[in-house]
Parts: C-alpha cells; structure tokens; sequence
C-alpha cells in the first residue's frame, strides 16, 4: 500500500523540549536518571515532611496505605509483606515511580535531588545501607535490590496449559461434594449503601420503589 | 446484618413473586387480575415528551443496576476498584455507564482540546497528534473484554464476597472504535528501531499514576488499538475520555487509559505496575512477571447470590458468561451438583475472540439443592481450571489471574450463596 507506505502525513514532529517533559522513564539500568544526588539524613527530612503521614515516620505504613519497608524474607510465607525492600527487584522503578506519581494527590512537585534523597531513606529504612549514604545517578548502578532474581517470566504455557487441555470429564467425575468454605459465613459483603434497593434481580413491579 | 437484610429483602419479593405465579403459566386464575381488568393509568394518560430526556438513564425500576464498591479492598476511593452488575446484565455487551472502574490516581478530566498523544524513543521521527489527527487515520471496530488482572482475585483463599458482581465484576465488555497502533507507529516510521522482535512500548496514561506499562513489539503491531470511541459514543470519562489503549486479550492493567505517550524502547522499562504490581507470587516465593494473556473463565451470572431463582419449581434459565484471552470460546459445560456431571450450554453466538460469550443452559428445576459451575473451553483446547487446581500449581499468593471454577449452592428457596466445594 502506497498511501500507507509514505504515511498519512499527520502529526507534527515532537520538539525536545516536550519530550524531555513528559519522557521520564528510568530503566533497570539507570537510563533516564537525571543529574543529582541526596542522601539519607536529608531523604529522612523530606519524608517526614512529604510522604510519612500516609507511609509512616519509618516507612512502615499507616493504616491501610503500602509500607514501603519491612517484610524481609517473607514470600514464600502465608501472609507476605511486598515492600521495596522485600519484593522489588530493581531501584530504577523506586525512583521512577515517586519522580512521576508521589506525593499521592501532589504527583510530579518534587526536584530530582529530593528523589534521591527519599530513594536513599526508603533504603535506609529497608537496613540496606547505612545513615551515610549518598544515591546519585553515579551510586545507582552499584546498588542491587535483594530479590532482583525472585521473579520468572510466565510459564503458563508450559507449567499449566500443557496439562489442561482435551476433552474434560462429563459423567462421574467425582463420587462426593462437600461444601468447604461459605462466603456467608465470613460476611464481608457490602449492603446496598443507600435507600436504593438492593442490588437484587427485582422480581415484579411490586419490588419498585413507590 | 448482611444476612438479616438479604433475607427479608428476599422474603418480601419472594412473596411479591408468589402474587404474581397464581395467575402464570398453565395454573388458572381464581379472579380476575385488576391488571388487566382496570384500566391503568399508562392506558390512559400520557407519558414523557420526547424533549424530556436528551440523554437517558435507565427507569428507576433498574435502580439496582449500579457499579458497587467494596471499601474494605483499599485505602481509599481514589485508587481503586468498583465492579460492573454482571448477575443483572444479559448478552453480551456491558452499558458503559455501569461499567467497572479502576483508577489509581482518580478519573481525571481531560478535553479533547487539551489532549496529546507523543511518539518517541527509537522511531524514525517523533511526533506529536492531537485529538483531531487521531480521527484523521483510517479507522477499525473491534468488540473485546477488558478484565481486571485481579477479578476474582478476593477469592483465592477461600469463598470470600457473596455475589457474581463483587467475584467476577472487573470486567466489561465494549465495541471499541479507533486506530491500530501499528498505524500510528508506521507513521513515526519504525525504521531507526533496527530489527522489532527485541523491540518494545512503553505505554503510559496522562493521569497522576501514569500507569506505565511495557509491551513487547510482536503485540503492539498486532492487534492493539488506540481507542477514541466505546459502544458508539466517545469514551466516558472513567473510562480514559478521550483516548485509551485497548490491549486485547491482554490484562486490563495494561489498557492505559488517557493515553499521553508511546515510547519505542530496546527493552522493558520495569516500571511499578510490572513489577510491584501486576506479577504474581508463587507458593516458594519467586513471582512471575508479564503474565499478560487473560485465561479462559467462565461464572454463571444468574441465578447466583445477587440473583435467587424467584419463581418456584419449573422452567428455570441458567446463564452466564465466558471468555478467553487467548482466542475464542467454543464450548461452555454447566454442572448442577457441583462437578460430579456436566451438561453443554448453547451458546447465544459462536464465540469471538477475546470478546465475553453468553451461554444458556434451559433447563427444569425440581426444586432440589444445586451446586451450579460453569467450565469454558476456549479454541487453545485449555479447560478453564478448579481453584484446587489452580492452587496446586501457584499456592494461595497469587493475588493476580484467578480464573477458577465458581460454585454457587442454589437452595431449595431460590437463594444462593458463594462457596468452595471438594
């Protein structure tokens, strides 16, 4: 196809200045940090400040906000606790993700040396360096994230599909069936939340609202 | 309390039901039905202008119809999740306006005057569209669900939530209008990204989150389109108004919504939304990532715990819903006693690939206790899995990627109730 070989011609070229704007990204090799530097002491400050009335003084949590630290070596437990420290396998994504969307409700306000510096606390908070540490963009490659090799591309194929596929069963499948766990019991279900009916199939005009 | 209520709620339409049944069917009337007999005020007076209601909301009788949220799921509102009314909906396509949200940073309001969208990274030109240059490129209509990676995802312990809309309700399903990305992307010229098959996208929306995700080339050049339109009218709001990605098949994370920027990149970014989200933990502790297709699933829609068979003994429809991420749907099996047998359900249309399929089962209820299930096969050959099945492989801490067996106990009463079964 001609037409679409040479383009439709729409468009207009991006202009640096807008792609330095909005292109932010930092990948697992540090490509896209920009210049700069902060350090614990000084990530601890802007925490405070910043990020710990819903993470935490500690980076622990409050409430039902994420803890960002903590749960070490849990994740082949019951109940594992997912924090930077614990679960994410790379530092780029940290400073990314705070760069770009925190403070939650306040996204994309903080200097690129305020990042490091948090970036810095939440390690610290996580007893991976100590309270002297400087991240800058040259310290970044050196840091390595503890469960960096905790994570395998999907298998599904392999570990699963191979062995459910064909004609399944469609007589005497099984000899019994026993109710094992009933969601009644645990009751977590929310009620309708107003004077509207319940969201219900309603059965007949009489079931309306009068 | 939540019992308390459901049952009286039940109980008085029950009742309202029964009125109703006297004078159905092949049993004969012992009066007349004032109904029929008197005339009725809509028989006689006169209904609404057709200046009353530029655009319409369903009756108020409907008033159930509605997106719920469950608010012990997250911290807040802003980043999280409601649910689509799937147990009061039929066919198979979903009314946007009560179509699942989930948003991790609000549904943001952006004009269409306002809007941009950037390519970058190894492209031969980057380039800049606005909303009217969107338009400009020819055009495709496709119709494809959009699941949650976490529907079901409460459920992976146990029997947790009591109804399809809460257990199976992040999902919708719409006929997108827009453009292929590969459209888009030729038009940057792909050239300076040398050979594609180690290529990738990076996608990420205008909104605070960004939601950031990466997406291996073969895809990006298939099947996935940017999206202006839902169902015939432009995207609602909630729904990434005016442009979002539509990624078929694929885990609804990944359907960045107010699309501002695709970037061609040599790799994967890693962003927060592939790795501290959206990967799945396994019961030793290592997790995998880029588990994007969504497998086949199926849930009987009604009856189910929202949904309790009103009307007595006889002709009863059982139906539901089906769908894969990996192709089309090509059988759906219904059991009445909990996976001991299975009858095959029709179908309402042949399925199509990554789009929900209805299926019905007809059938005659002798009034006795049932444990209903639904099992969908999709063209792979895949057999949608037991919980315990799926457990064997990935233990309880998943979170991601349910898509078990559900069994709903049907009681002699017509109510049912969501539960695991051996």
């Amino acid at each position: 196809n001609p037409v679409f070989a040479e383009g439709f011609g729409l468009g207009r070229e991006a202009l640096p200045a807008e792609i330095a704007a909005w292109d932010l990204d930092v990948r697992p090799d540090g490509t896209g940090l920009p210049a700069g530097s902060g350090d614990v002491l000084t990530g601890e400050e802007v925490f405070a400040d910043k990020c710990a009335s819903c993470h935490g003084d500690f980076a622990e949590g409050v409430g039902n906000w994420p803890k960002l630290a903590g749960g070490w070596d849990t994740l082949a437990d019951e109940d594992p606790l997912k924090t930077v420290g614990s679960y994410w396998p790379y530092l780029s994504t940290t400073w990314d993700y705070v760069n770009r969307s925190m403070p939650f409700g306040d996204a994309q306000s903080l200097e690129a040396d305020e990042v490091y510096a948090i970036v810095a606390y939440i390690l610290y908070s996580n007893d991976l360096v100590e309270d002297d540490f400087v991240l800058s963009e040259e310290t970044f490659a050196d840091f390595e994230m503890p469960n960096q090799d905790g994570f395998i591309v999907d298998d599904r194929i392999e570990t699963e599909h191979a062995q459910w596929v064909g004609e399944p069963c469609m007589e005497n499948c099984k000899e019994d069936v026993q109710v094992t766990m009933r969601a009644m019991v645990l009751d977590v279900t929310p009620e309708a939340e107003t004077a509207a009916p319940e969201a219900e199939a309603a059965v007949a005009p009489a079931a309306a609202p009068a | 309390m939540t019992q308390k209520t459901s049952r009286r709620t039940f109980l008085k339409k029950g009742l309202a039901a029964g009125a109703a049944a006297t004078v159905a069917g092949g049993a004969r009337a012992a009066t007349p039905d004032p109904l029929i007999t008197d005339v009725q005020p809509w028989a006689s007076g006169l209904g609404d202008g057709v200046d009353a209601t530029p655009y319409g909301l369903p009756i108020e009788f409907e008033g159930d119809v509605i997106r719920r949220n469950v608010e012990w799921l997250t911290a807040d509102t802003i980043s999280s999740i409601n649910f689509t009314p799937i147990h009061a909906l039929d066919g198979t396509i979903t009314p946007q306006g009560c179509a699942f949200e989930r948003h991790h940073s609000g549904a943001i309001e952006l004009s269409k005057q306002d809007y941009r969208l950037m390519i970058n990274g190894l492209v031969d030109r980057p380039l800049i569209f606005s909303y009217a240059d969107l338009e400009r490129f020819p055009r495709e209509n496709h119709v494809y669900f959009c699941e949650c990676a976490a529907n079901t995802g409460m459920e992976w312990a146990g029997a947790q939530l009591n109804g399809a809309q809460f257990t199976h309700g992040m999902i919708h399903n719409m006929e997108y209008t827009g453009v292929p990305l590969r459209t888009i992307l030729a038009e940057a010229g792909l050239g300076a990204a040398g050979d594609l098959a180690d290529k990738w996208v990076y996608v990420e929306g205008a909104d605070a989150s960004s939601n950031g995700r990466s997406i291996p080339m073969e895809k990006a050049l298939d099947d996935v389109l940017v999206a202006f339109k839902a169902n015939g009218e432009a995207l609602r709001k909630e729904h990434g108004y005016p442009v979002r990605l539509v990624v078929p098949g694929w885990e609804g994370n990944m359907w960045v919504k107010w699309l501002r920027r695709v970037e061609v990149m040599d790799g994967p970014v890693e962003s927060r939304e592939e790795t501290s989200k959206y990967t799945d933990t396994l019961e030793d502790g290592t997790s995998r990532k880029w588990t994007w297709a969504m497998d086949a699933k199926s849930v009987v829609t009604s009856p189910s715990p929202q949904a309790p068979i009103t009307h007595g003994k006889g002709p009863l429809v059982i139906t539901g819903l089906a769908w894969s991420g990996r192709g089309a749907i090509t059988r759906v099996d219904v059991s009445k006693d909990g996976g001991k047998s299975w009858e095959t359900a029709r179908l309402a249309k042949p399925g199509e690939k990554m789009a929900l399929t209805r299926f019905y089962l007809d059938t005659d209820w002798d009034g006795a206790d049932m444990f209903l299930q639904s099992r969908a096969m999709d063209e792979t050959g895949y057999v949608q899995p037991t919980k315990a099945q799926l457990r064997a492989v990935r233990g309880l801490n998943s979170i991601y990627h349910n898509n078990c067996i559900q069994t709903w106990w049907v009681r002699p009463s017509g109510e049912a109730e969501n539960v695991e079964v051996s």
